[in-house]
């Protein structure tokens, strides 16, 4: 177990190195970093002290082995168009961007998991049915346009909800804002988690679907209830415990695509969140952030990754304890 | 009185456009303390009797006559509820597969606790207590340290224990046993069927068992209930029906049997059964293509010859070698095949046998040691043209005849194809022509061809096997387990069809197997293993009239005595 875990951190950190030096070629070779900083009237010697000074002209590797020490401590430089820091701009965008993705996560895993169970145990059923419609739906319609259609009945028609924002926040500690303990704070987050997550409850659905199907037709289900157990311990126990392997392989790749790529839905919704502002920072060239973006979406995979690796040994002793 | 009366159980599958019938007006009973034997072939509509007692029949099927009694008290139309409650409390079933009919999730004792709590009014503490003390009444050692362990982490065996231990957790008035024993090894088989007997006998539980293997009844059933086709067309005192079966069909199934006491020509094969696969038109051997060009080197002396054959898998990789750990499949092995042959190699799973036949023909790499074939040294050959050469040379007949064969690719395509990659045919007239022949020679005739493997049965689909391993004119042919998933009447068919050409090719052949009868059936000779160490090698008289070597007597031991099976008045064809 410790030797399994310590060879998947050794894996996971080759995988940011390789991530970090992508990040670095971007910021260093895409276009000159120096003509980014500054005005078209500053002389070439001023430019030149400059790049000295940010070590520019030091050995590639020297820079590169920089770059990844102040990565490892959060310093990612300083944006281009806000002049400030980057990772005091991430600090403030983090939060509306986690808040969103942690309620739509959990949209997609209540509301997928027990349709999913009953879709697999009631083939047949007119409910099913209707559920398996219904997710084609949510597979096949793009996310702006669920978004907008959302938008478009509750907001505009009906004017239930909020079109966009995250209403009232309130500050916790120095940096954290939150939108949940608001009335207006939890009715903005509404529609942008279930745009958000429609897709992930659908997949999530489908997958616990196919597996509960697989499941039910394997010989120690047969077994099971030839011994005379309730359904209950049939279904839930036995079967559903078995389907889970996979299905938590995909959840946590899915989780991290919510945080990563919630980028549509923050634009569609002006949700003040990292996407909207990496988009922003890619229409004005704005590099320290598009690198740090990278970085810490390529962090987020791994950190689920590595966590998806861990849960298998709770789940499946067969990987725990060793064969006689 | 009778534990278990089925009166006139006639069991339905409706499908769209007709009827089923799985089982037709069946009548059986089972006396307490005394078991009952189901035997047939697959798709006499065993198994469905057993399902339906249970009440766990697959949907669309359904009882449409016929009453079951349990104790005299009908159960065949209870609710699905009331039946729920029979199931593990009156009724305990045990499935064939012991490696998959346990959740692998979940510990042997909370498998166990979870189902004597469903069905006795126990606390969780008694009920473990209850559980230690089944674990060892079905004789795993340990219970106390066992009991807390996955499943994975037993044998095969032993987890039919466990399965047998849970089947009997509520005291159960009857146990029903579908192919309890048919994935374990002989010695495995001797030790749970007599565990079988023993619980029966001292519980006074009725069991119903279900088999295909005359072994099997023979060795432990009272009674016998023989099926053919959805009917019960012999029932009765097993001495009875083995030794003098009044249905042809029963006379018919036995003599298919191979014995183990005396080695006979050919099998025996009786047309009841299915029509046996007899050539619809002869090729002529000696003129025709199969039989041409056999412009093989000339060797004096043994085709094959093994030497000192190693094989290590590596179990745990590491960077350091002195942590790697390995598991030798194969030690030290040394044996000859002389040229037109059968040399048999026999022993339980885990034994290495199939590991030397996919070091033959090059699906692994020895690890130490000399193959020679002819005059070639396998082991050394690198050049891509030598190994293809060697390789047209040896063919595989591989044991799972569904899994075998490409289930996208037409029979005509499949038998093709090494004709043309080797490219022993001039035209694609004449390969059509030769896969045309070949199997009309296997016994399958040419039109079947046209259709996809899926389309067959597992005796036509190893036929289809057969052909295709030929299609490279090999003189010699690996045969991995080739009848171990088909029923005897049909494993009768195909050693007959091997040993035909055999003769008619000049084949040599290396015949693996874990059944002692149809190794003394098909070989010349036989080498013994155990553990990857060859433990004899003799004449195949000599082995089973003399065994040498301890391993061999316990196995000779190990095999069910078919004295019952009266082999009078079977005429061989």
């Amino acid at each position: 177990m410790i030797g399994f875990a310590t060879r998947r951190l050794i894996q996971a950190m080759i995988v940011m190195l390789v991530v970090a030096l992508l990040a670095f070629t971007m910021f260093r070779f895409v276009g000159d970093p120096i003509n980014q900083m500054v005005g078209i009237e500053t002389s070439i010697e001023e430019r030149e002290a400059l790049r000295e000074r940010l070590g520019l002209n030091d050995p590639i590797p020297v820079q590169f082995l920089r770059f990844v020490t102040n990565a490892a401590q959060f310093d990612f430089g300083t944006s281009y168009q806000f002049r400030q820091p980057v990772s005091e701009l991430f600090a403030k965008r983090i939060p509306a961007t986690l808040e969103l993705s942690f309620t739509s996560a959990l949209f997609a895993l209540v509301v997928g998991i027990p349709m999913g169970i009953y879709a697999g145990l009631n083939r047949e059923s007119p409910v099913s049915k209707f559920f398996l419609s219904v997710s084609l739906i949510g597979i096949s319609l793009p996310t702006f346009f669920i978004g907008i259609l959302l938008i478009f009945l509750f907001s505009v028609t009906l004017q239930w909800l909020p079109s966009f924002g995250r209403g009232d926040t309130v500050q916790i500690g120095s940096w954290w804002t939150t939108g949940f303990l608001t009335i207006s704070g939890l009715k903005a987050l509404i529609l942008p988690s279930i745009t958000l997550g429609l897709y992930q409850m659908t997949l999530i659905m489908r997958l616990i679907r196919a597996e509960m199907l697989e499941v039910i037709r394997t010989d120690y289900i047969k077994f099971a209830r030839a011994r005379g157990l309730p359904d209950r311990l049939v279904n839930f126990r036995h079967a559903l415990k078995n389907t889970l392997v996979p299905v938590i392989t995909i959840t946590g790749l899915q989780l991290g695509a919510i945080i990563a790529f919630a980028t549509i839905t923050e634009t569609v919704f002006n949700w003040p969140g990292m996407g909207l502002m990496f988009l922003q920072a890619v229409q004005n060239v704005d590099i320290p952030i598009m690198s740090a973006y990278l970085l810490l979406t390529a962090f987020l995979f791994v950190a689920i990754n590595f966590i998806v690796d861990i849960l298998y040994f709770y789940i499946d002793p067969r990987l725990r304890v060793g064969r006689p | 009185m009778n534990v278990l009366d089925i009166k006139d159980l006639t069991v339905e599958f409706p499908s769209r456009k007709s009827v089923f019938v799985a089982v037709d007006d069946v009548d059986m009973s089972v006396e307490a303390g005394k078991v009952l034997g189901v035997v047939g072939e697959s798709g006499a509509g065993k198994s469905t009797v057993g399902n339906a007692v249970i009440g766990l029949l697959q949907e669309p099927g359904h009882i449409a006559g016929g009453e079951i009694f349990l104790h005299g008290k009908r159960i065949d139309n209870l609710s699905y509820k009331e039946k729920r409650l029979l199931r593990g409390r009156k009724i305990g079933m045990i499935f064939q597969d012991p490696l998959t009919s346990l959740d692998p999730l979940q510990t042997v004792e909370s498998q166990l606790v979870e189902t004597i709590r469903t069905h006795l009014p126990l606390s969780a503490k008694d009920a473990q207590k209850r559980a230690v003390e089944l674990i060892d009444s079905v004789g795993i050692p340990d219970p106390e340290e066992r009991i807390k362990q996955y499943p994975h982490q037993f044998s095969g065996g032993m987890r039919q224990r466990v399965v047998i231990a849970l089947a009997l957790c509520a005291e159960p008035e009857l146990v029903i046993a579908d192919e309890p024993t048919t994935a374990l090894d002989v010695s495995i088989q001797a030790q749970i069927l007599e565990l079988m007997k023993k619980l029966c006998e001292e519980r006074n539980v009725a069991m119903l068992v279900i088999t295909h293997d005359m072994g099997v009844i023979a060795d432990i059933t009272d009674h016998v209930a023989v099926m053919y086709h959805g009917d019960l067309v012999e029932y009765g005192e097993t001495t009875q029906v083995l030794g003098a079966p009044k249905h042809p069909y029963t006379q018919s199934l036995i003599s298919a049997v191979p014995r183990p006491d005396v080695k006979v020509d050919r099998f025996p094969v009786v047309n009841y059964i299915e029509k046996a696969g007899t050539p619809q038109k002869h090729i002529d051997i000696s003129t025709h293509w199969l039989g041409k060009s056999r412009d093989y080197e000339q060797v004096a002396g043994p085709l094959v010859q093994i030497r000192d054959l190693d094989m290590r898998f590596e179990v745990r990789g590491s960077i350091f070698p002195s942590q790697r750990k390995y598991f030798q499949a194969v030690k030290k092995v040394s044996f000859d095949i002389e040229q037109g042959e059968t040399f048999g190699v026999v022993g339980e799973s885990g034994s290495g046998k199939s590991t030397i036949a996919r070091l033959i023909t090059g699906l692994y790499h020895p690890t130490g040691g000399s193959i020679l074939f002819g005059k070639t040294e396998l082991t050394s050959l690198t050049n891509r043209k030598d190994v293809l050469a060697m390789r047209r040379q040896m063919q595989m007949i591989f044991q799972d005849p569904f899994s075998s064969l490409n289930a996208r690719m037409r029979v005509r395509d499949i038998i093709a194809e090494p004709i043309k990659f080797h490219k022993l045919a001039s035209s694609n007239a004449e390969v059509r022509q030769i896969v045309d022949d070949l199997l009309d020679h296997v016994g399958l005739g040419a039109q079947a061809g046209q259709k996809f493997p899926h389309e067959f049965s597992g005796g036509q689909r190893q036929r289809i096997s057969i052909a295709r391993a030929l299609a490279t004119r090999p003189r010699f042919l690996i045969c991995d387990e080739p009848t171990s998933a088909l029923d005897v009447s049909i494993q009768a068919q195909i050693l007959n069809l091997l040993k035909d050409l055999q003769q008619e090719l000049g084949l040599t052949m290396l015949f693996i197997s874990h059944d002692l009868a149809v190794i003394r059936q098909m070989c010349n000779r036989i080498g013994v293993m155990r553990n990857g160490e060859l433990c004899e090698v003799s004449d195949c008289d000599e082995l089973f009239e003399h065994p040498k070597h301890p391993y061999t007597r316990e196995l000779l031991d190990l095999m069910p005595s078919l004295e019952l099976l009266s082999r009078a008045n079977l005429e061989t064809v």
